[in-house]
């Protein structure tokens, strides 16, 4: 296992899949009647991450953080404003629709709304057989056995071909969008929130599924979510995203053990444990304020308004994403001032002002401890 | 707000530019004759050749264009060939016939549209609303100079046979020579243009106000102990009123439309009435100046619909 | 019925498309949308009512020679003899004329059904094509947007700012009262109608992630527009173009009626009460049998038009219904 591309290309390219490479995309915002542009919206700003073949990359941060833009930038559903993106050695920045076309054959989506996502007023074995259909690869009774036979793969049953999707339940059509974007065997499976808009004894199938399907097929994924929980399940590596940047890339191990960036810490100590002792012995870091708008992000660092490490040092400078001391190869972050081992992060003090901070109530343990175990208070 | 009003004023001139080429190439440009369209059925040859000179017909046609637009701004609209008198004049007089037809009309439906809709609203399901909706559904599917000639045979006819003379046949009285015969005369024909109009308004307002009355606003307010009159006239009426206010400015031409009916139904001496006869009399300068005046009137009254609509709706302001 | 709420596309006074909902365990037999509104239009009474008159028009028009044949009287055939009385009036209602005769002696009857060939053409042509261009264009203006939108659009708010009657009795002026004509005139501002309403629904249907689906799939514009969009447009066009038939038939009845439509001796049931305007007080039966027969057609398609709006977005059927 070698580096990742930010700091060599030692990486053999047979390996990598997917190279995204200061991928930056800006949404202009437009207002008057001569439509001027007067702003940006930054959903993605110079991101570069690195995908192997038959690894499954999780992506998480919270929504507006730019992760759905980013894989909809991937997979070429956006022009890009800037950066590269390269799929099996070939580079796919600035290709044109005609240009992707028969490249679409190796990158598919699957989406997060099970309503949405498929044509109310299409049959489903028609809407499976979409890839079929477009990319003139079968027809007739060749096409509908091939879609009965994904029919299958995914759980379903083959003989409701000719259903509409309303008559299925929500874990079903998210099963008809994974055999539509398996129907032409892609290289790459970019999800986006696949589960979240299921409940949580369907999300455990629909998962357990994406993940039989890659033994089989021998499948890469880029899997997007905001739920660590779910996330860390189905990962080899997770990369975590705040407002429009990759903070930390890491394998699963090395994420949870040692989080380096002070907002991976944030995120894994608000996933819900189980068990009540456990949790009470947990530190709680909670964050003051809310996502600044991408509009206007913040200077250097853009996590410092809300850090509790922040220094002076992080209004000034981004910091780049990069091997800290004494972690993997693998185990990327970008911070000046990481969380070392054993840190007590919550009674970690900024050293600059921080406007939210100031204004918010005092979270104290205790407060929190007696939500907790009411019995307790005396 | 100045910002809206300027854009809609823009639209309206772009409009009027737009009608005023539209109209020019239907008259004088098409593969026709055009001095013998003008001169109508009854010139020779030697009127037709002095008109053919006195237009310039024979000019580059975007010349025709220009001095045609040129003597429009400056009110002059045509000369009629047949009568020998300027457009203009033949047009003053039924302006006020039309206008006392289409305002009273407008008057009429509407208190009588959103009102029938309110009422059907606040009584849903009772006899009222299968009522209102019913009699909608009954004049909206009647045609306007239908509903006139039924209006004419039984609320005239057989009313007068019976002895009633209360509603004339027809014809016009001058508002300021009597106002109670001009009321009197104008009775059916308003009613005649209304109903119909109504219906639609009764339907519409039913159903926004059905919508409104839903909302969870309506309900707070019920919940403070605000009167149920204040509720309806002073909330739910407010927001329900917009899609009204929209619907009456497509109506505008409408209302035209319908005038133009009933004026021909009921012998009226307006607009309407000169239209059609100048058509069939072949009399083209007169229908172009109606068209040309008529047009105008309807850009200018739906500038005014908006700017209404906007008053009413300060999202409309704003986009 | 299955009370499955199946949930239509299609709601129109707004340009929203509803989202289908509700399950159906994989045992019960499932139904398509189709299906489901076509088990409500059943259902609905004044819907058969209206589709039973509407087909009995249909049905007396197309047999208008043959009615014509079993009466014995021609549609333009004039009878003075046994149609005028001795002071030369016609007669009303009777044996040799159901409904009545008219002042050149012609059966009112066989006039009135012939005249329903009119009124049914003028008003499935006109509705047809203002449907068909409309939805085109409308969903090419929606899809595309930017400049093709814009263009379009302002086109289509300029014909709307036009008033109708005007226009239509303006273009009569320059080349003469004809069926062709006023069809032509009705389509060319019926279409705007549609048109806009279609643009709202393509706007909302575009930006729906199936769609983004299919161009993640490598789906063509034209193939997105034809097999993910139009599907969702159906409905709303089947209720344009049914509710815009009676108004067409009104359109073109008034026109006929101020003689600017279709001209004697062609019947249709406009020119017949145009007719009837001089002679009503002599001859209730001008008025009353042509008045009614479009009275019904038009009430009959306005009932039915509004029952399949209902039908195919049952939402808002429990709020017109009374």
């Amino acid at each position: 296992m070698t580096a990742a591309s930010a700091q060599s290309d030692a990486t053999p390219d047979s390996d990598v899949l997917v190279r995204v490479q200061g991928v930056v995309k800006h949404f202009p915002i437009r207002t008057g009647l001569l439509r001027r542009v007067v702003g940006r919206v930054h959903a993605v700003d110079g991101v570069s991450l690195e995908v192997k073949r038959g690894e499954t990359l999780g992506i998480v941060g919270e929504t507006g953080c730019g992760k759905s833009t980013l894989a909809r930038c991937v997979a070429r559903l956006y022009d890009l404003t800037g950066g590269t993106v390269v799929f099996d050695g070939k580079d796919i920045s600035r290709l044109s629709r005609r240009g992707m076309r028969p490249l679409r054959k190796g990158i598919q989506m699957i989406f997060q709304d099970p309503i949405g996502s498929l044509n109310p007023r299409r049959r489903i074995g028609s809407i499976i057989g979409d890839p079929f259909a477009i990319h003139r690869i079968s027809r007739g009774e060749q096409r509908k056995r091939q879609v009965q036979e994904l029919m299958r793969l995914v759980g379903l049953n083959p003989e409701h071909y000719n259903r509409f999707p309303a008559e299925f339940s929500g874990g079903q059509r998210q099963r008809i969008g994974v055999a539509r974007a398996l129907a032409l065997r892609p290289k790459l499976i970019i999800a986006d929130e696949p589960v979240s808009a299921l409940d949580v004894s369907i999300q455990a199938q629909i998962l357990n599924l994406l993940t039989d399907l890659q033994g089989e097929f021998g499948l890469t994924y880029i899997f997007i979510a905001h739920d660590l929980s779910v996330v860390r399940h189905v990962s080899d590596r997770i990369a975590v995203m705040y407002l429009g940047k990759i903070v930390e890339v890491a394998t699963v191990a090395e994420l949870y053990a040692r989080p380096r960036h002070p907002y991976t810490n944030a995120l894994l100590s608000a996933v819900p444990v189980p068990d009540p002792d456990h949790a009470d012995q947990r530190e709680r870091i909670i964050l003051v304020g809310d996502v600044p708008s991408p509009i206007n992000p913040p200077s250097g660092c853009r996590f410092h308004p809300r850090c509790p490490k922040a220094q002076n040092l992080c209004t000034e400078v981004d910091p780049e994403l990069e091997v800290k001391k004494d972690d993997g190869a693998e185990h990327l972050a970008a911070c000046h001032f990481p969380v070392e081992v054993g840190e007590q992060l919550s009674r970690a003090r900024a050293g600059i002002a921080q406007p939210d901070r100031e204004t918010a109530t005092d979270v104290s343990r205790e407060t929190v401890q007696g939500a907790i175990r009411p019995q307790d208070r005396s | 707000m100045a910002g809206f009003l300027v854009r809609r004023v823009l639209f309206g001139l772009l409009v009027l530019w737009i009608i005023s080429v539209v109209v020019f190439v239907m008259f004088f440009i098409a593969p026709h004759d055009v001095a013998r369209l003008l001169a109508g059925r009854q010139a020779n040859q030697a009127e037709i050749e002095a008109i053919r000179r006195s237009l310039g017909l024979n000019r580059p046609i975007l010349d025709q264009y220009l001095s045609w637009v040129w003597k429009l701004l400056h009110g002059d609209l045509g000369y009629s060939y047949r009568a020998s008198v300027p457009v203009r004049y033949l047009l003053a007089t039924r302006i006020p016939v039309t206008a006392s037809l289409a305002f009273g009309a407008a008057i009429i439906w509407l208190v009588i549209g959103v009102g029938a809709g309110v009422l059907a609203a606040i009584r849903p399901r009772t006899i009222a609303d299968r009522v209102v909706t019913f009699f909608a559904l009954f004049f909206y599917s009647m045609p306007t100079f239908l509903l006139g000639l039924l209006l004419l045979f039984f609320a005239f006819f057989k009313l007068y046979t019976a002895g009633i003379h209360l509603f004339p046949g027809g014809g016009y009285v001058n508002l300021t020579q009597d106002p109670i015969g001009w009321a009197d005369h104008l009775i059916l024909p308003w009613f005649t243009l209304a109903l119909v109009t109504a219906a639609v308004y009764s339907r519409l307002t039913r159903g926004t106000m059905l919508d409104v009355l839903g909302e969870d606003y309506i309900r707070t307010a019920r919940s403070k102990g605000i009167s149920e009159g204040r509720v309806i006239f002073r909330h739910a009426l407010r927001s329900a009123l917009t899609p009204v206010v929209t619907q009456f400015g497509i109506d505008l031409g409408t209302l035209l439309g319908g005038a133009i009916v009933t004026e021909n139904v009921f012998g009226l001496p307006g607009l309407g009435q000169l239209a059609v006869q100048s058509i069939l009399n072949q009399n083209l300068p007169v229908v172009i100046g109606i068209v040309i005046l008529a047009s105008f009137f309807i850009v200018v009254a739906n500038i005014g619909v908006d700017f209404m609509y906007a008053l009413l709706d300060p999202r409309v302001r704003l986009s | 019925m299955s009370t499955a709420i199946g949930g239509m596309d299609a709601h129109l006074a707004q340009a929203n498309v509803a989202e289908p909902e509700g399950e159906a365990a994989a045992e019960i037999q499932g139904r398509s949308p189709w299906q489901l509104a076509w088990g409500r239009l059943r259902q609905d009474r004044v819907a058969v009512g209206s589709a039973i008159v509407i087909f009995l028009v249909v049905l007396l028009a197309i047999l208008a020679p043959l009615v014509a044949h079993l009466v014995g009287h021609g549609p333009g055939e004039q009878f003075p003899f046994t149609a005028l009385n001795t002071y030369g009036l016609p007669v009303g209602p009777s044996r040799a004329f159901l409904f009545g005769a008219d002042d050149l002696g012609r059966d009112v009857l066989v006039r009135v059904v012939y005249g329903a060939r009119i009124s049914l053409i003028a008003g499935v042509v006109a509705s047809g094509l203002a449907v068909l261009v409309g939805g085109i264009v409308g969903m090419v203006a929606g899809y595309f947007g930017t400049v093709v939108d814009t263009a379009l659009s302002r086109f289509m708010d300029v014909i709307l700012s036009f008033p109708l009657l005007l226009f239509a009795i303006a273009l009569v002026s320059i080349v003469g009262p004809s069926l062709t004509v006023t069809i032509a005139v009705i389509a060319f501002f019926s279409w705007a109608v549609v048109g806009r309403i279609i643009r709202g629904q393509t706007l909302s249907l575009r930006e729906k992630e199936f769609v983004e689906a299919a161009r993640s799939l490598g789906a063509s514009d034209m193939r997105i527009m034809f097999v993910d969009i139009l599907p969702n447009l159906v409905a709303p066009l089947i209720v344009y173009a049914t509710l815009l038939i009676p108004a067409s038939i009104v359109f073109e009845a008034t026109l006929s009626f101020l003689g600017l439509g279709v001209v004697p001796p062609t019947p249709t049931w406009g020119n017949m009460l145009s007719d009837a305007e001089s002679y009503y007080k002599v001859a209730w039966w001008f008025i009353i049998f042509p008045g009614g027969a479009l009275l019904i057609t038009t009430l009959a398609f306005n009932l039915l038009g509004d029952s399949v709006r209902d039908a195919l977005d049952p939402r808002y059927a429990r709020l017109f219904k009374a």
